[in-house]
């Protein structure tokens, strides 16, 4: 059974504005995605702004009721259980909200241990470790409204895995952490999902999402418009890879030449300082480097490379931003 | 057990939060005294003195626990709204009633504060002789009184959970219910048909206790009756606050966007 299950789920949104002209407004902001998550998986949702990720999240740990469509996690429903469903699941929402500033952030993770039923004789340890965790070790008396961005962040990361959650949302949980600190918590979120934690995450930074995601859900206007492994998606773009060779004087039938080889979709020539490079776009999977050398015979080649398309080229290409 | 731990820490921690805010804080240690001073001046010039201004310093200063707690009670949840901690709230595994009750404790407490604020302020700026007949019996109603009013608080707080702009009743209410509740003005003046309206609110019998026992009169009917409405408004509170929050989740009015 899978640990995350979500079948045809929508939400629609109403507003009305005004207090007597009630016009109301619908938005569609989750259209009908289906998707399953499997025990110890890592899977990404990706998408532009409004695509419906957070809504899709918040359905699933139970702050939003979803208007068709059924969604599980560990088994159980979450419109029939949520009690079942929240005491599971963490989440970590990205943005400097969500955090008692008036409070120390040692404070604020004794509260959250308190709601989580953290037993009282393991708080103590498992705050400080949280603290350590996350960097803020030695800042925990301090207030939250002195905090930097990074910090708040680093601790609501801190307030998410404060009971060990079986299953773990995290909505754009690097957003304002510098490159160090990413770079850790990228390295924790792995060592949760090697222990068997599974993970769904969103992210607008494609490394991440490439470094982190086994598998991944590429939403746009509330549907699902592509998934798969980093590497499906990346093979299913259609430029495919590019190979940019150095020439010094290429000459005139060349490029006609290379343009003529078989698993080569365009030739682009660019002039950089003394040398011109030929762009090779390539049909994905097509193996071209050495043909295209023999059709450079005459000419002084300088420096080959091949670069593989990547998550973010596919990205581009699937949510369709030129 | 571990409920009473809850509720201990949530209302150790929502006093923290409140004592560090600039209104509540220094305003709150402040304002129930101007409160004081112009009812105690009010009486002072109709010319009353003794039970009657004693009477005036008890009906000032429950007056004073009920704004605390009406105004904030309905004010808080959209305070969480706007910080983002509602949701958070909302989405443990603890019944959200459980964390509604202390936090609107914490209020009352604060409130408790300014009976005894005014009660000093009354002895010793203006002189009221603060004699309680049965002191035991005073601090035993003041301390039901306290509960009931944090009660109705509760009730008010998760009433606004579904409605983002709810937090307006509590500060409508605050005023009737100084006039309705016998704070000041004993409820025998009122119209008939205000009366039931009266008995349906914790604060009426809580006050009345209060006086009986400073004027030594017997306070068990009155406790029992502010004790009965404070359990009752905390099952309609947790009766409504299932409805409400499955209303919030619906409409999406957990947070602010
Ligand atoms: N409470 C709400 N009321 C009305 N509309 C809402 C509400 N919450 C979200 N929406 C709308 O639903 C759509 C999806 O929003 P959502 O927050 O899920 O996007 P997202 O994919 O998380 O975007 P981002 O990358 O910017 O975080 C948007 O059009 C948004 O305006
Ligand atoms: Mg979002």
């Amino acid at each position: 059974m899978a640990v995350i299950e979500v079948k045809d789920l929508t939400r629609t949104f109403r507003s009305s504005k005004g207090l007597f002209r009630r016009n109301a407004r619908e938005v569609e902001a989750v259209r009908g995605i289906s998707f399953s998550v499997e025990r110890g998986e890592l899977f990404g949702l990706l998408g532009p702004n409004g695509a419906g990720k957070t809504t899709t999240i918040k359905m699933l740990i139970t702050l939003l009721l979803p208007t068709t469509g059924q969604a599980s996690v560990l088994g159980f429903d979450v419109v029939a259980h949520p009690r079942e469903v929240r005491r599971r699941v963490g989440y970590v929402f990205g943005g400097d909200r969500g955090l008692y500033d008036r409070l120390s952030g040692l404070d604020n993770l004794r509260y959250f241990a308190e709601l989580y039923a953290v037993p009282p004789r393991e708080q103590r340890t498992r705050i400080h470790e949280l603290l350590e965790l996350v960097g803020l070790t030695g800042r925990e008396k301090e207030r939250v409204e002195g905090y930097s961005r990074g910090m708040r962040q680093r601790l609501h990361i801190a307030r998410g895995l404060l009971h060990r959650p079986e299953v773990l949302f995290l909505d754009e949980p690097s957003i304002g952490i510098d490159p160090v600190g990413a770079r850790e918590l990228r390295a924790t979120v792995k060592a949760l999902v090697e222990h068997g934690t599974t993970v769904l995450l969103t992210t607008h930074y494609m490394f991440e999402a490439d470094d982190l995601c086994d598998r991944i859900a590429v939403i746009a206007g509330g549907q699902i418009v592509s998934s798969g492994t980093p590497d499906d998606l990346k093979q299913r773009v259609s430029s495919g890879p590019v190979v940019e060779v150095e020439v010094y004087g290429v000459l005139g039938g060349v490029v006609d030449r290379v343009q003529g080889l078989p698993g080569v979709r365009s030739v682009v020539v660019e002039e950089r300082g003394q040398a011109q490079v030929l762009l090779v776009h390539v049909e994905p999977g097509a193996e071209v480097t050495q043909a295209i050398m023999s059709c450079l015979d005459d000419a002084r080649v300088g420096r080959v490379v091949t670069r593989e398309p990547t998550l973010e080229d596919a990205y581009i290409e699937l949510v369709g931003t030129p | 057990m571990s409920t009473l731990r809850l509720v201990l820490v949530t209302w150790w921690l929502q006093l923290k939060i409140r004592s560090r805010s600039a209104f509540d804080g220094l305003l709150g240690l402040l304002w129930p005294l101007f409160f004081a001073t112009t009812i105690f001046l009010m009486y002072r010039a109709s010319g009353a003195e003794g039970s009657a201004l004693l009477s005036a310093a008890v009906g000032a200063s429950v007056m004073g626990i009920w704004s605390a707690t009406s105004t904030s009670a309905s004010f808080t949840l959209q305070q969480e709204r706007r910080q983002g901690t509602l949701e958070l709230l909302v989405a443990a595994p603890t019944p959200f009633p459980l964390l509604i009750f202390p936090v609107t404790l914490s209020m009352a407490t604060v409130g408790a504060y300014s009976m005894i604020a005014t009660l000093l302020w009354g002895r010793f700026v203006f002189g009221i002789e603060i004699a309680v007949a049965n002191p035991l019996a005073f601090v035993l109603s003041t301390l039901v009184t306290v509960v009931g009013i944090g009660m109705l608080g509760f009730l008010l707080a998760i009433s606004t959970v579904r409605y983002r702009s709810a937090w307006a009743i509590g500060a409508a209410l605050e005023i009737p219910v100084w006039l309705i509740c016998g704070f000041l003005i004993p409820l025998q003046v009122l119209p008939v048909w205000v009366r039931p309206i009266a008995w349906l609110l914790a604060p009426t019998w809580g006050m009345s206790a209060i006086r009986a026992a400073a004027e030594g009169r017997g306070v068990l009917a009155d406790l029992l009756a502010c004790i009965a409405l404070a359990i009752a408004y905390g099952f309609i509170g947790m009766l409504v606050s299932r409805h409400m929050l499955n209303s919030a989740r619906r409409r999406a009015t957990l947070a602010l966007s």
